[in-house]
């Protein structure tokens, strides 16, 4: 886009990354303007993190504070993390989204106000007591009071729209503004536009102009002294895409259906914040994809172990409400011995909890909340582009030892982004399938002397009619048995078989030192704000290693004798200490937890103070 | 290569399993109608699928020859759904009771029939719990005295048939453990059914709920207190088949031939009729003293069935977006190259 202003050119100031938020009322298009944002930063060659936030309600009244949607996006030249513990640049809406975002700010930061919008009965909506642009309240940060609405209607006087139409054109005028300021191209958003219009013309038109308007503005008014340049990420070479964890799942499920051979099945029941891998996927029909919208969640696992018996690769996908309904089949699975992978994208809890907030306090479930002896194989993603990764192991995991898989997780991945590396499909790997066919000799539960997956004999197969069920099976002939040494025996190879996919997982090797003061553990998404806060404790001097589970049943079989190198463990979890229950239950080991649970993720500035401390103490010992 | 089928008998369809129901259940005559059926109608063996619930009818998939799948309480439903839609060449049968389908069960039930999924449910109904020992059930009726109602059950019965009308299912249809030629005879119209099709069959349970059916099965009674639905003939029944149903308004009345009434004033039999309020007022009839119980094919319409629909909308996208291919899903959106 050329602009031309009689402004001077302003002078531009290199950083090594940024923090912008976008915040404004549920319906202000918030979580599109960050998106469109992220996108181009990555087209750009930043590296990024991002953090949507947004409330449960879909329209909570407007300018109030639970009305508040938000997205945080971290870029930049090196290595990103985490979307940011504070915030750079504050773009506020309404004075809601001022006060619930303005602790975030740095000292000194750039807000960006929407004026138009700090009426008085806007800022009595916020339950402020006066107004935060007239009190000196914000004298600590670079304020810029823009009036994007009424700039918004007079770009857009000739379109022809009525005013609340322009009015949601508003978001596109704030973020041209941040195109100009952060020196970046608008004409990937310009795409998107023409593509998301293609049926109105006249919107994309009009989002467009307001979008130029924006970065016209600041080009052409003397307001922004200074713009800003944060050059691209040295990442690793390769073709890249901006990914989030709910499409990195489901494009992880649809790779392991095609690599087996076998069709995909997802069976779901719509639930925050795992409904967008149904949303994906549904879309997905030309590769085969049968999805199946349950009536309830039980329902929902329940058709996912029929498709299974039927033969298809078969996922069902939730949260922790849902996980807690497909409690029962998740043991059927286990009695059945059939694959199957279970997603739980984790939310705030328990019950209805906090629905659009993350965090990692159903481990303990996904390990233990069946009736009885039902060990199952957990896996856990450690970033939004990882979740592609783990759909594909946890799906060839589930069909080479014929049992289910659970996958955690979390709100914070499930709606993060993050760019990508497109592996090369031969990167994938293969996942064999092997059926039975052969009807001589054929016993539903006999078993492979390795794995000990029994054979998976799909109806349609002559010769190979045989019961599967709930009720304990004669090891072998499959048959219905209540002797009491066969029941033992079941319950020990049930477990032996989730022991052997120990084989498959590999040794954990800590990043960073091998041995030392402190060993970090972690898993899940977790991963970023524990990369980011060891770093400057390392530079400090001080021997730290960080271990991220991938695999949190079985764990990595060398993992024990890893847990003894060092002299202090510390486990951050956004739980009440779950994993650290399991470690210290499995390995005797003491072990330090930093723990979290307010629905928000960690930031990296808590952890590598919490660190700190605990190298303190042990120096002091 | 000519495709012929095996000529099967009873016994392809008899498993090695010992039957393990109450010496008297009326689940053996079912067991012995439906092995008796599944040879007749043309499907390969390794065709079938039987899928159940919890309940004493829930053990069935052990006693047949077939592909089984003995579920969990109230789920056979759910399973079944996701074989049918995922292989619609199989042949998916489910065998569950009036606690399995009604109580637990009740929502899968009602949904599966909703989508027209092509699964046949056999309801076998004793009104009572069996494997759990004698407590009260969704269809006893009511002030039942039971292990868990010892003063009487306040709770108002489910007409399965009633059910399974509401939710506007396409083939529905009752018979009686006994009646082993009329059983047979409406598990074949079920087999040849598309879509969803629903049978109750009334049941005794011997041991808890001894007698629940005498009404219709006793000799003396059966002619009196039944009605057998033939498509297009007149509502006829009674020992001497002098006594009719005839219409009124919008209910239905029992009249006695002769004395100026007529077949020609009776109501003929539609199972076609797509307007499921007919079937449901033939299902309500019994709850008004005088009227016989239908048993029969109540309804039996087509509808588009849902896991054809699901292969055909896979289908019409494929054709127009071409075959999925994964290279392209994986550089979907836009990318950029780092060298």
């Amino acid at each position: 886009m050329t602009t031309t202003s009689d402004a001077p050119p302003r002078p531009r100031e290199v950083l090594e990354a940024a923090v912008i938020r976008f915040a404004g009322d549920s319906g202000d298009g918030m979580q599109i303007t960050g998106n469109q944002f992220t996108n181009t930063a990555a087209l750009f060659g930043n590296d990024l993190a991002t953090f949507p936030d947004y409330p449960a309600e879909i329209r909570a009244p407007a300018g109030t504070l639970p009305g508040v949607s938000g997205f945080q996006i971290h870029f930049g030249a090196r290595e990103i993390n985490t979307p940011g513990d504070t915030v750079d640049a504050l773009i506020a809406m309404n004075p809601a989204a001022l006060k619930v975002n303005l602790s975030d700010l740095k000292p000194n930061g750039i807000l960006i106000v929407n004026v138009d919008n700090f009426k008085e009965t806007d800022i009595r909506k916020a339950q402020m007591e006066s107004n935060p642009l007239e009190d000196h309240s914000l004298d600590g940060y670079r304020l810029f009071p823009v009036e994007l609405t009424t700039l918004t209607r007079a770009a857009l006087r000739d379109v022809g729209l009525d005013t609340r139409s322009m009015d949601r054109c508003k978001n596109f005028l704030a973020l041209g503004m941040c195109y100009w300021l952060f020196n970046r191209e608008p004409d990937a958003t310009e795409r998107w536009l023409d593509e998301k219009f293609r049926a109105k013309p006249v919107l994309a038109e009009a989002n467009k102009l307001a979008l130029k308007a924006g970065f016209a503005y600041c080009a052409a008014t003397e307001a922004f002294q200074v713009r800003y340049e944060v050059p691209p990420a040295r990442l690793a070479p390769g073709l890249y895409r901006n990914l989030s964890g709910n499409t990195a799942l489901a494009m992880g499920f649809v790779a392991a259906a095609q690599k087996s051979g076998r069709p995909l099945f997802q069976g779901s029941y719509p639930i925050t914040p795992a409904s967008d891998i149904l949303h994906e996927l549904s879309a997905l029909k030309q590769y085969g994809v049968v999805t199946f919208q349950a009536e309830d969640e039980i329902a929902a696992i329940c058709a996912a172990v029929g498709a299974a018996f039927a033969g298809s690769l078969a996922i069902t996908t939730t949260s922790g409400p849902g996980m807690a309904l497909k409690g029962e089949t998740l043991g059927l699975a286990t009695m059945v011995e059939l694959p199957l992978v279970v997603v739980n994208v984790q939310r705030g809890g328990p019950s209805t909890g906090l629905p659009t907030k993350t965090e990692q306090a159903d481990l303990l479930q996904a390990l233990y909340g069946r009736n009885s002896e039902a060990p199952v194989p957990v896996l856990a993603p450690a970033s939004p582009g990882d979740c592609f990764w783990v759909a594909l192991e946890a799906s060839r995991i589930a069909l080479k030892y014929m049992l289910p898989v659970i996958v955690l997780s979390d709100g914070y991945l499930a709606n993060g982004a993050e760019p990508w590396r497109i592996p090369d499909l031969d990167e994938l790997g293969e996942i064999p399938v092997r059926l039975r066919t052969e009807a001589e000799g054929f016993e539903p539960y006999d078993r492979d002397p390795e794995t000990l997956a029994r054979p998976w004999a799909l109806p349609g197969t002559p010769g190979l009619e045989h019961r599967v069920g709930g009720l304990e099976k004669q090891d072998g002939s499959g048959d219905v048995s209540y002797d009491p040494l066969n029941h033992e025996r079941m319950v020990g190879l049930r477990a032996a078989k989730v022991e052997a996919v120990g084989a498959d997982v590999p040794d954990a090797v800590p990043v960073g030192d091998p041995d030392g003061d402190l060993l970090v553990v972690g898993w899940g998404s977790t991963f970023g704000a524990i990369t980011a806060a060891l770093r400057p404790v390392r530079q400090a001097g001080h021997r730290v290693g960080h271990v991220h589970l991938r695999y949190l049943n079985p764990l990595p079989r060398n993992l024990g004798e890893v847990l003894k190198r060092y002299k202090k463990i510390l486990i951050p979890e956004l739980n009440r200490g779950q994993l650290a229950w399991v470690l210290r239950a499995k390995y005797l080991v003491d072990t330090v937890s930093y723990c979290k649970v307010q629905g928000k993720p960690f930031k990296h500035a808590e952890l590598k103070a919490r660190m700190e401390e605990v190298l303190a103490v042990e120096k002091e010992r | 290569m000519s495709a012929t089928l095996p000529v099967y008998k009873k016994k392809d369809f008899q498993s090695d399993q010992d039957v393990r129901w109450c010496p008297g259940c009326g689940d053996y005559a079912i067991l012995s109608a439906v092995q008796a059926v599944f040879p007749e109608l043309g499907i390969p063996k390794e065709k079938f699928v039987v899928v159940s619930g919890i309940g004493c009818s829930s053990r069935f998939p052990y006693y047949m020859n077939t592909f089984g799948f003995h579920g969990i309480h109230g789920r056979a439903p759910a399973i079944a759904t996701g074989i049918k839609i995922t292989r619609p060449d199989l042949e998916v049968w489910v065998a569950t009771g009036d606690g399995d389908s009604l109580s637990i069960g009740g929502n899968h039930t009602i949904h599966l029939l909703r989508r027209n999924v092509g699964i046949k449910v056999l309801l076998f109904n004793n009104r009572i719990y069996g494997l759990t020992k004698g407590q009260y059930s969704p269809t006893s009726e009511l002030g039942k005295r039971s292990k868990s109602t010892p003063y009487g059950s306040l709770d108002r019965p489910f007409n399965p048939l009633s059910l399974a009308l509401g939710v506007e299912a396409t083939f529905v249809a009752r018979s009686v453990d006994i009646f082993q030629p009329h059983l047979k005879g409406v598990l074949k119209r079920a087999a040849a059914h598309g879509g969803s099709a629903f049978i109750e069959v009334l049941q005794n349970c011997n041991i808890f709920n001894d007698g629940a059916w005498e009404r219709l099965t006793d000799k003396g009674l059966r002619d009196e207190n039944t009605i057998s639905l033939e498509h297009g003939q007149p509502l006829v029944f009674g020992k001497n088949r002098d006594k009719g149903i005839r219409r009124k308004g919008l209910e239905l009345e029992v009249v006695t031939l002769g004395d100026g009434v007529s077949e020609d004033d009776l109501v003929i039999h539609d199972e076609h009729n797509p307007n499921p309020a007919y079937a449901f007022l033939l299902s309500r009839m019994d709850a008004q003293p005088g009227f016989p119980t239908p048993i029969g094919i109540l309804r039996s319409v087509d509808a588009p069935r849902y896991e054809l629909e699901i292969a055909e909308q896979i289908n019409r996208v494929t054709e127009k977006k071409g075959p999925g291919e994964l290279a392209t899903l994986l550089h979907g959106g836009d990318t950029w190259e780092v060298k």
